[in-house]
């Protein structure tokens, strides 16, 4: 990729260097999808013993009725088949039965999804522009006060395991300690009965907690991202040319260290998404928001496969195509990439 | 070949000699970090309470028929921490918790690592297709969301200690394949490599005798840092109720508070001590990485 890249610019053929990285870009991520796939069928056919009886649950089942649910699975064929079957079906959107549900495991994520894109995206873009602006102000400063407790809060923010903290601020905001009252609701998305504006604002009332439990685990990882990679720049010949220039301080941050500072943000801040999953897990089931996180927890309490197996996928693709969206981004900001 | 030599030293006992010259440098430059010290002062103190949890509180700690207080009963005189859902000891059970949480955090932690030096060493010396295959594997690992990985893993796996040190190890280890990669190839660029080869040293020869000494402190840094988050993770999959239910961990006792409604009773004296235990260890960890790491790359600084 790199190559490509560089013999591009080198060339200064620049019309043609960018189709090509995105080809590139979108055939790693068809690669990557696809081994998601494979993972995914193989990983939920490793459990030992029989994944009929697995599922029924050590209920007393006839004969009859395992063989019935063994073809209604699909579980009777061979295994090469059931493998084509289950990428067939994928391909196509259908991701098998809910046990527990007894739905269509793509209906219970289409329901689900938006909640979650609500929360994430509430709180993704939160905490990276918290973390990209204290980021900057620690690393400007470094070494002094301000830039040591800005990076040991974050330290110990980033330390804490996100349900505690949710589960903390439960107790000391929702539920209320002693003279305190309860501030926030404890969970769900909405009270119920209200519409219109009454109905965003409430909704809106329930966003805040999970959305402060998440801000709080992720800014760290920016803010220390941003403050190495300002670092990196802050010896840098041109910034000492825009400071002899006359150029004010804050302008020398702004305009010439932070954009090249950012670019290798941007691309951590996407790599690390995958901690943000974790967190929207965790933070929707303590919070009992009724997102794709929620629905995972109750899905492996049962557990319930077909739904395991389904947000397995659907969370490893979300982080891929993002990741690729990230590649496809990046060259239009920086034109020493892929241009 | 002898005239390099100091008369009398035998070559082994020089190797030694420089050795412990080379901890002792690290050492000195490691106590220069203040927040490294006061992570390895805070490690060592609950390594010791884990190592003596039996003689602390004894073994019966975690019994739930002869337990010492009533359910959910709060703080007080016997018990500083108050009973958890079956009216044992919390102070103890988090005592106790810390073995369950250390060990697994530790052995995961070793798993990932080495799984990662050995992909990161032998993709770098041999590079060629190999190491394009192995680079494409580890990077599809490395945007994977890990802990949705390892809550599958742990899902269709047993529910045991091995199980969640399997599931964490092998889903944490592209972050160290990477470094070491790069580290291989900068240590294998070096002339001495090439006079190695020239004098007969075979990939074995010169992955164990002269790559792996390179990249060790940087695997040592990057063990630390991954111990933090493996006992971060160790404990949301025990909270998730994925753990080994008859081991006591912090995870678990975090799982029983809210399968008890402490939440909703506001028993906070519950949910803190294991809280806190967790993110202090994992704090821990992640000082002493970063004071390791400044100290092997200086142009990092002192607190970057």
């Amino acid at each position: 990729m790199t190559a490509d890249a560089t013999s591009a610019s080198v060339g200064g053929r620049l019309t043609t260097a960018y189709p090509r990285h995105v080809a590139g870009k979108v055939a790693g991520a068809a690669v990557s999808l696809l081994a998601v796939l494979v993972t995914g069928f193989f990983l939920f056919r490793m459990i030992p013993g029989d994944p009929v009886r697995f599922m029924t649950g050590g209920r007393p089942v006839s004969a009859g009725q395992l063989a019935t649910y063994r073809a209604e699975f699909g579980l009777d064929l061979p295994l090469w088949q059931q493998f084509t079957d289950y990428c067939g079906k994928a391909l196509t959107g259908d991701l098998g039965t809910s046990y527990q549900f007894n739905a269509p495991v793509v209906d219970k994520i289409t329901e689900a999804l938006p909640n979650t894109l609500l929360l994430t995206g509430t709180a993704f873009v939160i905490y990276t522009v918290l973390g990209i602006l204290l980021g900057t102000r620690s690393a400007w400063r470094h070494g002094r006060l301000g830039d040591r407790l800005n990076t040991g809060l974050a330290l110990v923010l980033y330390s804490l395991p996100s349900f505690w903290l949710g589960l903390l601020l439960i107790v000391t905001l929702s539920v209320g300690i002693g003279p305190l009252p309860g501030l926030f609701p404890t969970g769900g998305m909405e009270s119920g009965g209200k519409e219109g504006l009454a109905y965003a604002v409430d909704v809106a009332h329930h966003l805040v907690l999970p959305v402060v439990t998440l801000v709080a685990v992720e800014y760290g990882q920016t803010l220390l991202v941003t403050r190495s990679a300002l670092l990196d720049e802050m010896g840098s010949d041109y910034l000492t040319t825009a400071r002899a220039k006359g150029l004010r301080d804050d302008l020398v941050r702004r305009r010439h260290a932070l954009p090249n500072a950012l670019l290798p943000t941007v691309t951590l801040i996407f790599i690390n998404l995958g901690r943000t999953v974790a967190g929207v897990i965790l933070v929707e089931t303590v919070f009992s928001w009724p997102g794709l996180g929620g629905l995972f927890y109750q899905a492996l309490s049962v557990p319930d496969l077909p739904l395991v197996q389904g947000l397995f996928l659907v969370f490893a693709a979300a982080v891929i195509l993002m990741n690729t969206l990230a590649d496809l981004i990046y060259p239009l900001f920086d034109p020493r990439v892929g241009r | 070949m002898t005239a390099g030599r100091t008369p009398g030293v035998r070559p082994r006992a020089l190797v030694w000699r420089r050795r412990r010259a080379s901890a002792a440098r690290f050492w000195r430059r490691y106590r220069a970090h203040r927040a490294g010290l006061l992570g390895l002062a805070t490690l060592a103190l609950f390594a010791l309470l884990a190592l003596a949890a039996p003689l602390l509180v004894g073994s019966d700690v975690a019994d739930v028929t002869d337990a010492p207080g009533s359910p959910l009963e709060g703080p007080g005189a016997g018990l500083p921490l108050g009973a958890d859902r079956f009216g044992r000891n919390l102070l103890g059970l988090v005592i106790w918790g810390a073995r369950v949480s250390l060990l697994v955090g530790l052995l995961a932690a070793v798993l990932s690592v080495t799984i990662g030096t050995v992909i990161g060493v032998t993709a770098g010396h041999f590079g060629g297709w190999y190491a394009t295959v192995l680079m494409r594997i580890t990077d599809w690992f490395l945007v994977m969301p890990t802990l949705v990985l390892a809550i599958a893993l742990a899902t269709v796996m047993s529910r045991s200690l091995l199980t969640i040190v399997v599931a964490i190890g092998v889903t944490t280890w592209p972050t160290t394949a990477r470094l070491v990669r790069a580290q291989t190839l900068a240590v294998e660029a070096r002339p001495y490599i090439e006079r190695a080869r020239a004098l007969g040293g075979g990939h074995w020869h010169i992955m164990s005798r002269h790559v792996l000494p390179n990249v060790t402190p940087l695997v040592l840094a990057q063990t630390t840092l991954i111990v933090s988050s493996a006992i971060l993770a160790e404990a949301t999959l025990a909270f998730l109720g994925l753990g080994d239910p008859t081991v006591v961990s912090w995870g678990g006792l975090l799982q029983d508070a809210r399968e008890a409604g402490a939440v909703s009773a506001g028993h906070w004296w519950y949910l803190v001590p294991p809280g806190v235990a967790i993110a202090v260890v994992a704090l821990s960890f992640t000082l002493c990485g970063r004071a390791v790491e400044s100290v092997l790359d200086p142009r990092l600084g002192v607190s970057r």
